[in-house]
């Protein structure tokens, strides 16, 4: 697992960094108890644009270059420009330490592939 | 009778059409001609990773397997003709006639070539057999000259420099971009040639490229010769359009639309670069090249088509264009004017990280961002609340 850094540190309906063998994007979604954190692949799959710079709505983000947006909960875009999704990756939460857990599928965007939801 | 909407033009716009015609239920005949063999394919790489190598043509495609859903007629490497509204057809270059009941003009735009001549080494660069060809002469240690320092010419001679090429950038006004960026901000980007070793004159324009067959250089305007192995001409683009010339479509530096993309023929609608829209944002007709309009004009253009109500999200219309050079991120939303007033809001111009908003009025009417893509999608999303309502 990699360790993101503290909850509290993750700014509300924004992104973070963070480097494993690809970037990978961690968002907290909601504040508080409410909140949500999820991880996702940050390489827009449409064109190189680091995702955890895009904004944060609806449980999505939104690709800072094109606008493409993608569900955090699952990876899947929406909208017309690409249809591959991003890997989305496991978010552990424990005494207010953000971990991510790497999903260790190849990025194949093929139908049928298992999504981890975190 | 089966239904029949032709999409004149094989690229995003075309593309675009042709899904937003499924998504919006409509089931009948789709027919998609494009000029270019090849299958829709993104253009914005073709001058930037493309051009390096680093991406190849079949990573440019624009259609996913989800697309065989959309059930489309492609005629591929065909271009249309003639377009007759009395008959309600198009005519393309092999004679087939398209009966349709509808029809979306996304004919785009060719580039503009330096003159008529077409010595080995003198290059324009819009499809991917363009940057094919150019990419075989970009060789460590050849000598390009870039006529235009537009965002095709700039991005050639960053690509270009990156690849051990040396680059001379010839430029006709006397800071690039400076009407769209305004004379600080474009000065900052014109800067971003010289910080890379890449000599640029400005104020001056090329009188004619010299050749023995091959390139073997530039005579600019001043006199002055440029000896050159490759030369590119990056002087714009103009709209696919003069086949549509007597068919009775109003034509305006484009094909004439307004806001929804109804041009002045019924059953006739035109999105991207082909089209000169009326622009809620500016209040203006104008055409763009930009890509994001390429990809999102047609969702309301397809819905006027099909009598629909356009969606919802009208944010695209904040007129949006970006570019990569020299590794920086520039992107630019909105629409700037003379005597508009600069703040930097973030960074400084000295810098290759900052973010620039222009106001009139008080107002943000614009932003640009280099390296700032976070702060920059945040205005930028500011700048659509200034739409008047769609209603």
């Amino acid at each position: 697992m990699i360790s993101v850094g503290a909850l509290d540190d993750i700014p509300t309906d924004e992104g973070v960094r963070i480097q494993a063998d690809v970037p990978i994007a961690v968002f907290r979604v909601g504040t508080g108890t409410e909140s949500e954190v999820y991880a996702i692949d940050d390489t827009c799959t449409h064109q190189r644009a680091s995702l955890a710079d895009g904004w944060v709505e609806d449980c999505k983000v939104e690709c800072p270059l094109h606008s493409v947006c993608f569900d955090l909960r699952t990876g899947q875009p929406d909208g017309l420009l690409t249809k591959k999704p991003v890997r989305t990756h496991q978010v552990v939460v424990s005494d207010g330490q953000v971990y991510v857990r790497l999903s260790t599928e190849v990025n194949q965007p093929e139908e049928g592939r298992e999504v981890e939801v975190a | 009778v089966t239904r029949t909407v032709t999409v004149v033009g094989g690229s995003l716009a075309g593309l675009s059409s042709a899904r937003a015609l499924r998504e919006r239920g409509f089931d009948g005949r789709v027919v998609v001609v494009g000029a270019e063999p090849r299958p829709p394919y993104d253009r914005p790489p073709l001058s930037k990773d493309f051009l390096a190598g680093t991406v190849t043509a079949d990573e440019l495609a624009l259609l996913s397997p989800d697309d065989d859903e959309l059930d489309l007629e492609w005629r591929l490497g065909r271009a249309a003709t003639r377009l007759d509204p009395a008959a309600r057809t198009v005519e393309l270059d092999d004679g087939e006639r398209i009966a349709s009941d509808g029809v979306v003009l996304a004919t785009g735009a060719a580039a503009r070539p330096l003159d008529d001549s077409a010595p080995d080494g003198l290059h324009t660069l819009r499809t991917v057999a363009d940057a094919e060809a150019l990419r075989e002469r970009l060789r460590p240690g050849a000598r390009l000259v870039v006529v235009g320092a537009g965002f095709v010419g700039a991005e050639v001679a960053s690509t270009a420099s990156a690849l051990g090429v040396t680059v001379t950038v010839v430029e006709q006004a006397s800071i690039p971009f400076e009407r769209a960026l305004g004379p600080d901000v474009a000065a900052v980007c014109a800067r971003l040639h010289e910080r890379n070793g890449v000599t640029v004159y400005t104020g001056v324009g090329v009188r004619r490229v010299l050749a023995n067959g091959a390139v073997r250089g530039v005579e600019l305007a001043d006199e002055r010769m440029l000896a050159a192995d490759v030369v590119v001409a990056g002087l714009g683009a103009r709209p696919c359009v003069d086949w549509l010339v007597g068919s009775g479509v109003e034509l305006d530096g484009g094909v004439r639309t307004d806001a929804g993309g109804a041009t002045n023929l019924p059953g006739v609608v035109a999105v991207g670069d082909c089209a000169a829209s009326y622009r809620r944002y500016t209040g203006t007709v104008t055409r763009l090249e930009h890509w994001t309009n390429a990809a999102q004009q047609p969702a309301e253009a397809v819905a006027t088509l099909l009598g629909q109500r356009p969606p919802a999200h009208p944010a695209y219309e904040v007129p949006y264009f970006w570019s990569d050079q020299y590794g920086c991120r520039l992107q630019f939303a909105g629409h700037r004017e003379p005597g508009d007033r600069v703040d930097v809001v973030e960074g400084d111009l000295g810098s290759t990280s900052f973010l620039a908003v222009y106001r009139r009025g008080g107002e943000p009417v614009a932003v640009f961002g280099m390296n700032q893509p976070r702060l920059f999608g945040r205005w930028r999303r500011q700048l659509a609340a200034r739409l008047p309502s769609m209603d």
